[in-house]
């Protein structure tokens, strides 16, 4: 009996995702293929549509037209299971100012069904190193040190699947270091990465495939290859012809 | 089902804590219901019409005007940060998003109701406590119609740009029936009549709830997703 | 660079010439209303206003069923054109409705000596004006047409119980309104002639809304058909 050769289906498949508001049309048919452990970074400038790319791939806004696919199987919004799988890190920091750290996360905890919430907290404030501001309220927290519990929020689930919009904006050197090293962290466990930003210095580093995406299509889409040069001057070629 | 209860009661218990954090809108809604009270006082002529008289209106249209006040802040909150993202990313039904904001809408709303009443009674020397339960069972059946409907409306309406005076504009044609069947009763109830003829304005009260709690809790996917 | 595509002021189809047939046909029953109809004993000529006042009314109901009825439907289909036309049903039954809320105290000062009486009918029809009302300042508060066409819809089908609610609160109080003359379970007792000329009127403004909003439908279609030019111009430069 010959052995199944058949190799997974991607982890994440994007198929002619198109989607207007009103007379703007913007997104107008992108489609890609990611396996697992793979890592997207989309650049282009504002309007081209990346984060309502991003919405659609996290399921808080339909598409159109088009479907979107994990593992193989049709992303339905009312499924939980994939809701699930799915975490988001966005420059909004989702969390509630009036809250203190340890009960923004003690919150989505019981939201997502985490059994032991303050455990579970716990130990995402730990990862990021929040443990000791854990009973501070999010709101008298610096940016960076926001950007660190929104980080918190999104993996304590322990999703598959991580989007990133814009998730650099507003931070300084050291908090920018930090993100980066944690996104490089995320790739080494495995998690299928999807990054959207207009800033090539920051995304290039962790990608193995890149897309440019200019007026709601993928101008560019393939395993990264070559240097920042190269994409650089691609992208000033693309987004001038706008 | 029990998940769905348990998911409501976490969106409540965390909108509850907010609010117990900052107590600015519990305070200034208080404030503002004692202040609507006085007022009346002042805006009738003592020697031609009692307080008797006027107390039913009185009483149902600050609940009416406190509760307007207060079904804002359930979904403005969302808005900071752009938690509801967060909400909408989780795996958190849509009816118990909604059952959530209307627990906690209620225990708010109920909390300001439960502290007005006595001012009332005291204000306009009104003997409350001789019908006391029917009362409470009318103010609560009114306050479940009138949260329901309300936190729907807020839904939409905090998308818009006057937000509070969009949710009175909409919200109005809505509280006819529940502030006048509340109000018709209370009024009977005060000048002494069996609770039991009440039995019209009764079914409008329960009607209403059972017809608009089931619709709101269909319709409220529509209003947050896009 | 191509030209954004231009735009006439006539609005495409053939709704106007339903709107010439309707108002023909408001001249022709209103010819026969005050001519060929004869007068009311106890009201005198203020019961000429009943023919106007009586079908403006059931024009604004029906209005708010296909307001209610294109709600639904948008929900379930997402058919854009769905939301169009309840916005237009919704714009034309404001009219309708402002009209009976406007013949209703002229009608009755002559009758009942004052110009406003809380009655079942004209109380709800006043609701309903407020009801309109809502949905078109919220259509007119949301910028994206998706979402706007969404919150509508939800106003809508809320809207539709609502009105029911409204009615039996308002019945239950007393009312003053004269008894309603044709819908009485033993048979209309307005004489033949009258019920006659009642009977076409409210036929005939059927036809006038059917016209009306049609025609407003045309005006809200041909926008979104420029709104969409106009876009794909940007999009072609």
């Amino acid at each position: 009996m010959p052995a199944s050769t058949t190799a997974p289906p991607p982890a994440l498949e994007a198929k002619a995702l198109a989607r207007s508001f009103g007379v703007v049309k913007a997104l107008r048919g992108v489609d890609f293929a990611l396996e697992r452990g793979s890592a997207l970074t989309v650049f282009g400038p504002n309007g081209a549509g990346k984060t309502t790319l991003l919405r659609i791939l996290a399921g808080l806004l339909r598409a159109d037209r088009g479907e979107v696919r994990m593992d193989g199987r049709p992303f339905r919004r009312d499924d939980a299971a994939q809701r699930r799988r799915i975490g988001l890190i966005s420059h909004a920091s989702l969390l509630y100012d009036g809250l203190t750290a340890r009960e923004n996360l003690e919150f989505y905890g019981r939201l997502y069904g985490l059994g032991d919430v303050r455990q579970a907290a716990g130990s995402a404030l730990e990862a990021v190193g929040l443990a000791q501001r854990a009973d501070s309220p999010a709101g008298t927290m610096s940016r960076g040190m926001v950007q660190r519990l929104a980080i918190a929020r999104a993996l304590l689930h322990d999703p598959v699947l991580v989007l990133l919009d814009e998730p650099f904006t507003g931070l300084d050197q050291a908090a920018a270091g930090a993100l980066r090293a944690q996104l490089m962290r995320l790739r080494a466990e495995g998690r299928t990465v999807v990054l959207v930003t207009h800033n090539l210095d920051e995304g290039l580093e962790l990608a193995t495939h890149v897309a440019i995406q200019v007026a709601g299509r993928f101008v560019e889409y393939g395993a990264r290859a070559g240097g920042v040069d190269g994409y650089r001057r691609r992208y000033a070629e693309a987004t001038r012809d706008a | 089902m029990r998940e769905l209860l348990a998911q409501a009661a976490a969106v409540a218990a965390k909108d509850l804590l907010l609010e117990l954090r900052s107590r600015t809108a519990f305070l200034s809604m208080l404030a503002f219901t004692m202040l609507v009270l006085a007022i009346f006082n002042f805006a009738r002529d003592p020697t031609a019409v009692s307080a008797s008289d006027l107390a039913p209106s009185t009483l149902w249209i600050t609940f009416s005007f406190a509760g307007l006040l207060g079904l804002n802040r359930g979904f403005a909150l969302e808005r900071e940060n752009r938690a509801i993202d967060g909400l909408l990313l989780a795996p958190l039904s849509r009816s118990a998003l909604y059952l959530g904001k209307v627990l906690a809408n209620l225990a708010f709303v109920g909390a300001v109701e439960a502290i007005a009443l006595p001012a009332f009674a005291l204000f306009f020397n009104v003997p409350v406590l001789p019908v006391l339960g029917p009362l409470v069972l009318v103010i609560v059946l009114a306050t479940v119609g009138f949260v329901a409907v309300g936190t729907l409306l807020s839904a939409m309406a905090v998308a818009t740009r006057f937000a509070e005076l969009m949710l009175a504009v909409l919200m109005l044609p809505f509280l006819m029936p529940p502030v006048s069947a509340a109000a018709q009763i209370t009024a009977r109830l005060f000048s002494g009549r069996p609770f039991a003829e009440q039995v019209g304005w009764l079914k409008i009260l329960v009607g209403y709830d059972i017809v608009f709690v089931i619709l709101c809790i269909l319709v409220f996917d529509w209003t947050v997703e896009e | 660079m191509t030209e954004p595509a231009r735009v006439t002021g006539a609005v495409p189809g053939r709704s106007h010439v339903w709107l010439w047939l309707a108002l023909a046909l408001l001249a022709g029953v209103y010819v026969r209303a005050l001519a060929f109809t004869p007068v009311e004993r106890v009201q005198g000529l203020a019961q000429k206003i009943f023919y106007i006042h009586v079908p403006s009314a059931w024009a604004a109901f029906l209005a708010f069923i296909v307001v209610s009825a294109c709600s639904v439907g948008y929900l379930v289909l997402k058919d854009q054109r769905l939301d169009l036309i309840a916005a237009s049903s919704a714009e034309v039954g404001v009219v309708f409705t402002s009209g009976v809320l406007l013949t209703g105290p002229i009608w009755a000062k002559p009758i009942w000596g004052a110009w406003w009486t809380w009655d079942a009918r004209l109380t709800s029809t006043l609701f309903l004006w407020f009801i309109f009302f809502g949905y078109l300042v919220m259509r007119s508060a949301v910028g994206e047409p998706g979402q706007r066409a969404r919150y509508s819809s939800v106003l809508g089908i809320l809207g539709a119980p609502l009105v029911v609610f409204i009615h039996v609160s308002v019945t239950l109080f007393r009312t003053t309104h004269p008894q309603p003359v044709v819908l009485k379970p033993q048979g209309p007792t307005l004489p033949g002639e009258m019920l006659t000329t009642l009977l076409l009127s409210v036929a005939v403004f059927t036809v006038f809304y059917l016209a009306l909003t049609a025609r407003r439908y045309a005006l809200a279609k041909a926008e979104l058909a420029r709104a969409q030019a106009l876009a794909e111009g940007d999009h072609a430069a």
